[in-house]
């Protein structure tokens, strides 16, 4: 009896060391096949375009059998969340697409591979791209052929419409009859107040309606990304041309005080209630939900909104910011990709980027949702026609322009959110005192970067 | 099994001389076996203290190095300068931050002292027996066991313009339209938010406390005062409020250290506006220390409110140790 048992007992002995024996052998002879299946993680922000992009990785991986893995934080946290991942050297994303402004500190601290060598031997000239796009999105320093990125996402804040509620007759003779002109989407800030006044507390459908949605958002860049963008038209400058970081005379000029005063009282007269701290989706929440008139938003969000089935189609129109008294720009966003140094892969990830500058990809990345910055794409004759927004897409990529992209553009950054919300939203102070304390705030930051900064 | 009788309890043990001479024995054991009692001791505890060296002391001893210095990190290609105190001396003579430090006050008074006359109440309450107190009691204790997170991002909801309930509320009392006013975006209504809404979450954690103040008032001192034919107002005032102060004071000093550094509900209920009207100074820490990356001089601003914090925290005990002692 106790014989049987011990033969039984070592019968099972037996079969668990050969099960472990075959797991093993088995673990051991696949370990190669594990070796060679690569994976690369891509990094950026949470929001439409990022879907398009995974649908196109798709083909990078047919292509090339590497697997793509993506790391997508929400706009609000974008920034705090990768440029932690960057300033500690961390090995999480192998490729990124960083903002516009990060491009200075980026390229300065060594966080990108630099590309010029890469380009040269693969053929990728900048010269194939949308020139704004490469300035703001690869350069650094600016316009010197030194390039940490390739554009990625071409952006810009844009504007759209209720196009059904400016076609009404009713809504259309009312316009004409208090401001004598035909109701169409406005060319200049005084039209675009002017429209937004007129809508402003207006009932539609059995439903009051505001005039603007325009970016007031206090945390990240929401509205430093806004106002610029009335800033910029009516004579702001960030320094002298001539003599560059003197900014006394240009951040607080004349001109630029009547810009804030102009984005202060559009916030008042002419917004819904409560969007005292709204970026790009509370926007979108109001325009979806037939709150606004007139949106102020980026460009990358216009394909979703097209096809949105409540306020696209033909009731959505699209226009340019509008021009001011002395200039007419508008803000840049997107972004560039760029491989990042601390990166184990760093052949793979210069592959994907290969593989993403060729125009087919290209195309494809535009017909998905994404925005193209080559030319060979957005030059095209039949482009224009391609999408409903894309005249206004061209038209505003090519007035451009964007906010500091210096290694310390977070301080610069908040020191403008700041003093800009202090003014607009909490109502302290004058304009005057607002850009007075925002000369003040970013010569102390210049200081401890080291820059030489002329006051007159 | 070696018993180890320690020479003080000797005499307790009633054992003398020859246990002395048997403890002998039995540390040489131990010895000749490398472990003394000493050894063991700091065996177990050494791993805390490691632990605590390394991810309390030690990052401590860091940041004061740092705060002397000039390092950014978003700029971490630039030398590192000493400063010496100059990081101190901004700060000390920034008025940005000296508005926060204010805020920041007006916060921990207004929140903690409706915490506490509401927490108070609640614990009147709950300590009278009545149906369903239990029920009463968790549901009060709710809001507490919530994350904050949770809490500002609800409330926020709760406090919509235009769809939020509260505005409702309001406009059913009052009759102003509900969408005429925004309790986190106007700069008269804000700092009230997150004064109300710290209180509803945190008038519980007051209420436990002096529920447990009251439960420990002997019931003989209520029956000795109703002899005496004593209002139960005057019980109030002289039994019930002065033997619950020790324990309204220890609520006072949790949640005024608590609300000093009071973070996430705020930055999510308002981000610290509209402009800076809400912006505490914790927030305006973490703003430097992790999105201007400032952080030598974070690593100065978080000295100087550690310090704040610490000396009045101390000042305070020694007041509630006078108070007990009375």
């Amino acid at each position: 009896m106790r014989k049987s048992a011990a033969r039984k007992s070592s019968k099972w002995a037996g079969g668990a060391l050969a099960l472990f024996a075959g797991v093993t052998l088995s673990a051991v002879a696949t370990q190669p096949a594990a070796a060679e299946s690569k994976q690369l993680t891509l990094c950026w922000a949470a929001w439409d375009p990022a879907s398009a992009l995974v649908e196109l990785g798709k083909d990078f991986t047919k292509q090339s059998g590497i697997e793509m893995k993506y790391e997508f934080v929400p706009w609000t946290s974008y920034a705090d969340r990768f440029l932690n991942e960057l300033n500690s050297h961390g090995k999480l994303c192998d490729l990124i697409i960083g903002d516009s402004q990060w491009i200075g500190g980026a390229a300065e601290n060594n966080w990108y591979v630099k590309l010029n060598d890469f380009f040269d031997k693969e053929h990728i000239s900048m010269d194939d791209f949308v020139p704004a796009t490469v300035v703001g999105y690869s350069e650094w320093p600016k316009n010197t052929p030194n390039y940490w990125a390739l554009p990625a996402m071409a952006d810009a804040v844009g504007w759209t419409y209720r196009k059904d509620w400016f076609s009404r007759p009713e809504i259309q003779s009312a316009f004409k009859a208090k401001y004598g002109r035909d109701l169409a989407p406005p060319k200049t800030y005084e039209e675009l107040k002017q429209i937004a006044e007129f809508f402003q507390g207006r009932e539609i459908d059995g439903k009051k309606v505001y005039g603007a949605y325009i970016f007031t958002e206090r945390g990240s860049e929401g509205i430093t990304m806004g106002v610029t963008n009335v800033l910029y038209n009516y004579g702001f400058a960030y320094d002298n041309p001539k003599k560059p970081y003197q900014m006394q005379g240009y951040v607080n000029s004349p001109d630029a005080v009547k810009g804030l005063e102009f984005y202060k009282e559009l916030y008042r007269c002419c917004t819904a209630p409560g969007l005292t701290n709204a970026y790009m989706q509370e926007g979108l929440d109001a325009f979806k939900s037939g709150q606004v008139a007139m949106q102020m938003n980026w460009f990358a969000f216009f394909p979703g909104l097209y096809k949105d089935p409540n306020v696209g189609g033909e009731k959505i129109g699209f226009f340019v910011n509008p021009a001011g008294p002395k200039a007419h720009f508008t803000q840049l966003g997107g972004q560039g990709i760029s491989v990042v140094a601390t990166s184990d892969h760093k052949d793979d990830a210069l592959a994907y980027i290969k593989w993403f500058a060729q125009p087919s990809v290209q195309q494809k990345w535009w017909q998905l949702g994404g925005y193209s910055a080559l030319k060979a794409v957005v030059d095209a004759t039949d482009f224009p026609k391609s999408a409903p927004f894309a005249p206004q897409f061209l038209e505003s990529m090519a007035i451009v322009k964007d906010f500091w992209a210096e290694p310390s553009y977070a301080q610069l950054l908040l020191d403008m959110q700041k003093r800009v919300h202090d003014y607009v939203v909490a109502d302290k102070g004058t304009a005057q005192q607002a850009l007075d304390l925002l000369v003040k705030d970013w010569t102390k930051v210049f200081g401890e970067q080291g820059k030489k900064v002329a006051s007159e | 099994m070696t018993t180890i009788i320690h020479p003080e309890n000797a005499a307790i043990e009633g054992i003398g001389e020859p246990c002395k001479r048997r403890a002998g024995v039995a540390g040489k054991t131990w010895r000749a076996r490398g472990l003394s009692d000493r050894a063991i001791a700091w065996l177990f505890v050494a791993p805390t203290i490691a632990l605590l060296l390394a991810i309390n002391i030690f990052p401590l001893i860091w940041m004061i190095r740092l705060s002397f210095t000039s390092l950014n990190l978003s700029m971490s290609y630039l030398p590192l300068r000493f400063v010496g105190l100059d990081n101190f001396q901004d700060i000390l003579t920034d008025e940005d931050v000296w508005a926060r430090l204010q805020t920041t006050a007006q916060f921990v008074i207004c929140s903690v002292a409706l915490q506490v006359v509401v927490g108070f109440g609640l614990a009147l309450l709950i300590n009278r027996q009545f149906r369903s107190h239990s029920f009463w009691t968790t549901i009060i204790l709710l809001p507490m066991m919530l994350s904050p997170a949770v809490v500002g991002n609800f409330w926020t909801l709760l406090f919509q313009p235009q769809i939020g309930p509260f505005n409702y509320l309001v406009s059913l009392f009052t009759g102003l339209p509900p969408s005429s006013f925004s309790m986190t975006g106007e700069v008269a209504l804000a700092p009230w938010t997150i004064v109300l809404v710290d209180t509803w979450m945190w008038a519980p954690y007051v209420m436990l406390i002096c529920l447990a103040g009251l439960r420990s008032i002997p019931d003989y001192i209520y029956e000795a005062a109703e002899v005496d034919r004593a209002s139960s107002w005057r019980q109030f005032w002289s039994i019930t409020l002065p033997m619950t102060v020790p324990f309204l004071m220890l609520a006072v000093l949790f949640r005024a250290i608590e609300n000093f550094k009071m973070f996430d509900m705020v930055n999510l209920l308002t981000s610290g506006g509209p402009g800076s009207t809400t912006e505490l100074v914790s927030i305006t820490l973490k703003r430097a220390a992790f999105e201007k990356w400032r952080t030598g001089y974070s690593s100065a601003l978080a000295i100087i409110l550690f310090v704040t914090v610490f000396g009045a925290a101390n000042i305070y005990v020694k007041a509630l140790k006078r108070v007990k002692q009375r």
